[in-house]
This record gives C-alpha cells, structure tokens and sequence, in this order.
C-alpha cells in the first residue's frame, strides 16, 4: 500500500460524475431520472469531500458526507412527496408540464 | 365769591344728559314707560338748572367769559385744541333756550311717545326715542359750549346725526304706521342737504386753521383784525363758506329743502330739532362768529340777503300748504330768515332775542299741532270700525289740515294754546313775537331797506297763513268725521304747553325797547351792540298788516268754512300763483333733475360702466382672470403638468413595463432551462473566479 492513488483521479472521477448528473438533471423529462441525477451530483461533492479530507488527513470532509446524505435523503422524501401531490393533480409527472409560473 | 366757583358745573351740562341716556340704554329695558321719560326729563331738567347756576355765576359776577379747561384733545405740532367750555352770556343764552325748551318737550313726549308708539304698534321704541333726545341735548350742549370752532363743529355734526335718527325714527313706516321708507328717505334727505353745509363749514374751518394757526375762539377773534388788513379776502372766503354751513343747518336758501321734509320725524322732534334749538345753530354760528362777520360788510350783505329772501319764499310756500306740520315747517324756515337776516346785518341782539322767542312760541306751535294730530288719531280711532275697515278706499291722514276743522269744541285747552303760539308768530301786541321781530324790523328799516321791504312781506304773510291755518283746524265744522270725534290731550301734553305759552306771552319782556336787558346781557359777549331803537312807524305798520292779514284770511277761510272736499278758494283767486306756492315753487323738482338724477346718472354710469364693464367685465375678466386662465390652462396644466410631469411619470412606467415585457420571456416555465441557466450562471461565475 506504498502507492496510493493520487488525488487528481478521484477529483477527475468526481468532476465527470457531476457532470454526468448535471447532463441528466438538463436533458432528462422524467423526474425520478431528474433525482438520480442529482443524487448522482450529490454523490460526486461527496467522494471529492472525502478525498480531500483523505488527502489532507483532517476528517472535516468526511463529517460534511454525513450531512449531505442526511439532507439529501430528507430531500429525497420532500421531493417524492411532491411529485406524488403533481401526479394526483395532473395525472403526469413530465417536468415540461409543470409550467404553471410561465411569465 | 362763591359764584364764581360755578362756572366749574360746566361740563355736566353735557355730562348730565349722557348720564340720562346711558341710563336709559343700559337699564331702560327693565323701566317702566314712566321711568324712562322721567330720567330722560329729569337728565335735561337738570342741565337746565345747571345753565341757570352759570346765568346766575355770571349775572352776579362781571358778565365776562369764562373758560374752563375741561380736557385735552388733539395736540399735534402747533396744533393745540383743548376741550374747554366757553361760558359767557351768548352760550348761556343759548344753554338756557335747549335746556329749557328742551325739558318741556321731553316731559310732553313722555306722554305723546306713549299714545305714538301704541298708534304705530312698536312699543319697545319708547326708550329708543329719549336715549336719542338726550343724546340730542348733549350734542346741542357741546355745540352752544364749545370754546373754539372744531368742539363747536363736533356738536354740528353730533345735533346732525339727532336730526338724522329722530327724523327717521319711524323708519320702516309712514306716519300711519305703513310699511314705508318715506321717513327713512327724509332723513336721508336731511342728512346729505347738511352733508353740503357742513363742507361749507369744513372749509371754512381749514382756511382758518390755515390763517390762524389757531381754532379757538379767543385766538381767532384776536388775530381776526390783523389778518383782514394783510389779506382781505380771506375774511370774506371764511365766512361766506361759514354762511353754506349755516344755510345747511338753519334750513336757508338754496338748503332748506330738508326741514320741511323732517316733519317725518314725531312731533316732539319738530319742535325740539327742526324749530327750537338745532335749526338756530346757524343763527348762534354767526352771532358767535360777529368779530368775523361785522370786519367784512360783504358777507353780512351777502347773509341779510340770503336771510330776507329765504324768509319771503317760505312764507310764500307756507301759504299754500295743506299739512299743518308742513305749514309750520315753512314758517320755521321764513322765522330763522328773519334770524339770519338780523345777524347778518349786525343786529345781532335782535336775532338772538327772536331766536329765544321763536324757540318758545314755535316750540308751543308744533307742540300744539302734535296735541291735535293725536287728538285727530285718537277721533278717529273711535269712529265705527267699517268706516275705516276698507283701507283702499281713502287713507285717513290726520296732518292734513282739510281733514279738521271745528276742533275748537272738542280739544279747547289745545286751541287756546295753538292760538297763543299762533298770535305770538303772528307778531301781535304785545306777545313775544311782536317785540322780537319789531326789533328786527326796525334794525333791518335803518340798515338795510329792501331786507326790510321783504321782511314786512314776509310778516304779511306769516300773520295770514296762520290765520288761514287757525281758522281752518279750529273753527267751522268737521271735515272728517275723525275731526268730529277728536279729544282733549292729557295733561302730561298740555301742561309743558301752557309754560311754553307763557314763554310765548311773555317772553317779549326779555328785552323790552328802553330796557333792554338782552342787549345788555349780551354786550359782554358780542362787542358794539346797540340796543336797537323802537320804531313806532315800523311796529304800527308791521302790527297792522298782521291784523290785515288775519282780517283778510277770516274773510277767506273764516266767514264760509271750508266745507268737506271743497278746494281751496285762495286757490280759486289766485289760480295759478297759488299752485306755484302749493307745489313749492317745484324746487324739490328741479333739484331732482338738476342734481339727485345726475348723481343717479353719474353712479350708475360708473357702477356700470366704469365698475361693471370696465373693472368687472375687463379688467377682472378678460386681464386677470384671462391671463391667470391661460397661464393656469394653457402653461401650466397642458404645457408642464400634462407634457412634462406626466411624462416623467408615465416614461417611467412604459420603461418598466417594457423592461418586464422583455424579461417575462425568460420565465418559460421549463424547470430544465432554469436548471441550465442556474447552471451557465456558476459556470460563469467559476469561469471568472479562475480565470481572474
């Protein structure tokens, strides 16, 4: 375990998962897809949180990973609730529906 | 000595009458009719005492005049016009004559106002009517008082304003009690004829103060010498304006027109006012101001004459009047010619002894004619009620001389009086009027012939129109059936008459020829008085024409009685002439159209024209009003308000609506365009944060 794997491939793994996520959250419809993809994002901050707190050795990071999962489940629960409230109403859940505020 | 200590009384000879009337003003409202006319009675009876104590102070002492400083007035620079009563024997002459005089009618107004003010319906303006009197002898008081030509001008205008208010004291009503402005109209009338006298008197007044420096009497007497001989004129240019003043005030022609007009005003008002006592101010104007006149024989031609001819031309209107008050009117104002003649030709005793006269007997005159008015009214208001009940078919008036007629049987104390009075006027042996206007006469025969030639004219005629006027109330039948039903006044009115008809009977002793105690009394006061000299021829001849005249008037009205609506048969000899005299030579007419109606013309061209059009229409309509409209319309309201500060506004608003219509596009409403843009944005910004 002399040769660990250098900081700079986790980031470059974490910046393409959040750009996987972002392309999903601006191309998909659906909005179950839209939640994986920010999950997707969330994930991403996350495995840069804990790679730089592995790198720096201060476990700041890592603490941080467990509120971000915290509130992206409690973020998840509000958000399904939500689009169980749309579908009842529009008997849809397509996200180029929902343009009730369109100025 | 004692005496002389009374000269400080003075002032309440004003003071007492104020006292009066400030009673009767404040308290009046809760007194009793009684009550009033006594204080009113009592405030004038008491200023006669005190006029009495200074005659007294000055009979017992020197004779010379006192002056007491009562206040001071105006002081300005050189100007200095202290209010000091001047007592000396002409002002208590004349104190003695208002005060007097003035008390008898105020006790008989106490019982005429009473029956007058139920006749009229009003009878809360009892009290009015002796605030107004006493307010009338206290003005008269500071007029006769006055030590210099300004206290003397404020009692002028103060006995004017009376005359003014007790002339229009029935001011809503005619005689009869009828809505009217008649009275008001008289006393307007009066007002505004003294109104031009009294400029006279102004002017007069400037142009002394101008040469005197001075206004008192003692300053200008004293200087009058020395500013004659350095400039004539202005002697003559003073008192011949002083005569305007006193044409206005003592009814003189071309002024007289007011007096036989201020008959409007209640009986006791005539006597007092316009016969006894204010209408001879101008008579004491002159007397006082005799250093004056006797320095300029111009003026004092100029007054006789006015005196002598107003005198004739009165008598001649008196002739052919019908209203007894209005016959009276005109002998007043022929009477205070004679007056005005007497002091205008120096013999200034003489009209002072014919004004104290004539104030008794004239006094006595419309007193009496008052007696018979309300004997006439209270006739007829006992007649059977359907003779009076149709009001349009004939208005009963009961001045009117036609409508009398036999009163001698129902109201005989009145008859006796007003005959008294009436041969008093007349100038019969040996009553008042005998010896005061014989001195007149006599004087008038050595200085001046033709004011004597129209003096006797005028006699003539005063002997007759009162004939024609005794025979015509008293004797014969009724007329009316009012005149039928006529009664004897009350003795709170006859009394006050039978003192007057003593003043009248005897009043000729105050100054009878060899005796002379007037012209001794009052050569204290005027200097060079003579005694003037009887003259049997001028009393025989003045003495018989008057019988004449009163033998001529029986054989026109006495022999045959007027019967009821029977025309007047002086009218049916002298025709034309007499309606020449009936119409009052139509002065009131051509001072209608030569004055009243061009002063209408005058004012209403410039309410019209000059207010109306002019100012009204075009100055504040087109100029100020117009100019304000435009700026306000044109300028301010379409050019700033609506092109400029609205724009503002509105600018504003279209630039924010159309800022918010540009941005509104990007509210499409696609969650994944805001996703993108929230996107964009942190790529922007982390762009900038590393690349800076």
């Amino acid at each position: 375990m002399s040769q660990t794997i250098p900081l700079s491939w986790y980031l470059a793994i974490s910046a393409l998962m959040f750009a996987m996520g972002t392309l999903g959250v601006l191309i998909r419809r659906n909005p179950l897809i839209i939640f994986m993809s920010i999950e997707l994002m969330l994930n991403a901050a996350n495995l840069a949180f804990v790679a730089f707190a592995r790198s720096f050795g201060v476990p700041t990071g890592q603490i941080f990973v467990f509120f971000v999962m915290t509130v992206s489940a409690a973020e998840v629960a509000v958000g399904l609730a939500l689009i169980i409230i749309i579908f009842r109403n529009k008997h849809s859940i397509d996200v180029d529906l929902m343009n009730s505020l369109k100025g | 000595m004692g005496s002389s200590g009374l000269f400080t009384l003075v002032p309440f000879i004003v003071f007492l009458p104020v006292a009066g009337l400030l009673i009767n003003m404040i308290f009046g409202g809760r007194m009793s009719e009684k009550a009033i006319g006594v204080v009113a009675s009592a405030a004038s009876g008491l200023a006669f005492v005190v006029a009495a104590l200074l005659g007294f102070a000055l009979w017992t002492g020197s004779g010379e005049a006192v002056v007491v400083r009562f206040a001071d007035w105006i002081h300005i620079g050189d100007l200095n016009v202290a209010w000091n009563f001047r007592v000396d024997t002409l002002s208590v002459l004349m104190m003695l004559v208002v005060a007097g005089v003035g008390t008898l009618i105020h006790i008989y107004a106490i019982g005429y106002m009473h029956e007058d003010v139920r006749f009229k319906n009003d009878i809360p303006r009892y009290r009015r009517f002796f605030v107004f009197m006493n307010l009338f002898i206290a003005m008269m008081m500071i007029l006769v008082s006055g030590d210099s030509y300004l206290m003397l001008f404020v009692g002028w205008e103060g006995v004017g304003l009376c005359s003014f208010l007790l002339i229009g004291f029935w001011y809503d009503m005619d005689t009869l009690g009828r809505p009217s402005f008649a009275n008001s109209n008289a006393a307007k009338k009066a007002f505004i004829t003294n109104r031009i006298g009294d400029f006279g008197f102004l002017i007069a007044g400037f142009t002394m103060f101008w040469w005197f420096k001075d206004l008192s009497f003692t300053g200008v007497f004293s200087q009058a010498a020395h500013i004659a001989s350095i400039a004539p004129g202005v002697i003559l240019f003073i008192t011949l304006f002083l005569l305007v003043g006193v044409a206005g005030k003592s009814a003189q022609l071309p002024l007289y027109v007011w007096l036989p007009d201020a008959m409007a005003g209640p009986t006791p008002v005539s006597a007092l006012i316009h016969a006894a006592t204010m209408v001879t101010a101008g008579v004491y104007l002159v007397a006082r101001s005799a250093p004056l006149y006797t320095l300029v024989p111009q003026a004092q031609t100029t007054v006789a004459l006015v005196g002598g001819i107003t005198a004739l031309f009165a008598a001649t209107i008196a002739v052919g009047q019908y209203d007894i008050k209005k016959v009276l009117a005109y002998s007043t104002i022929s009477q205070l010619g004679f007056m005005v003649a007497a002091v205008g030709m120096g013999a200034f005793v003489a009209g002072m002894f014919h004004l104290v006269t004539h104030a008794f007997f004239k006094a006595l005159l419309f007193l009496s004619a008052g007696s018979v008015i309300l004997g006439m009214e209270r006739g007829h208001h006992h007649l059977p009620h359907d003779s009076h009940a149709d009001q349009h078919e004939e208005v009963f008036d009961p001045n009117n001389m036609r409508n009398m007629g036999g009163l001698r049987k129902q109201m005989p104390v009145t008859f006796w009086l007003y005959l008294i009075g009436a041969l008093a006027l007349a100038g019969i042996f040996p009553l008042a009027g005998f010896w005061s206007k014989d001195e007149i006469l006599a004087d008038a025969f050595q200085k001046f012939p033709a004011v004597y030639w129209m003096l006797t004219i005028a006699a003539f005629l005063t002997a007759f129109y009162m004939g024609r006027q005794v025979w015509m109330v008293f004797f014969g039948k009724p007329r009316h059936a009012a005149a039928g039903h006529a009664e004897e006044s009350p003795k709170v009115i006859t009394v006050p008459l039978m003192i007057l008809a003593a003043g009248a009977l005897l009043g000729g002793a105050l100054n009878l020829p060899g005796v002379h105690s007037l012209a001794l009394w009052l050569e204290h006061t005027i200097a060079g008085v003579e005694a003037g000299q009887f003259n049997f021829l001028v009393a025989g001849l003045s003495t018989g024409l008057a019988l004449l005249a009163i033998f001529i008037s029986w054989l026109i009205y006495g022999r045959r009685p007027l019967a009821e609506g029977q025309i007047d048969p002086l009218k049916k000899m002298l025709g034309p002439v007499f309606t020449v005299f009936e119409r009052k030579y139509w002065v009131d007419e051509f001072y209608w159209a030569v004055f009243v109606n061009r002063y209408v013309d005058i004012s209403r061209f410039l309410a019209n024209v000059i207010d109306g059009r002019f100012w009204h229409d075009f100055v504040h309509e087109k100029v100020i009003a117009g100019t304000y409209n435009w700026l306000s319309r044109t300028v301010l309201d379409f050019g700033v308000d609506q092109h400029f500060i609205d724009a503002i506004a509105n600018g504003l608003g279209t630039l924010t609506k159309n800022i918010s219509t540009g941005l509104r596009r990007l509210q499409n409403g696609f969650v994944r365009s805001y996703a993108l843009a929230v996107l964009l944005g942190v790529v922007i910004i982390v762009g900038y944060l590393l690349l800076k």
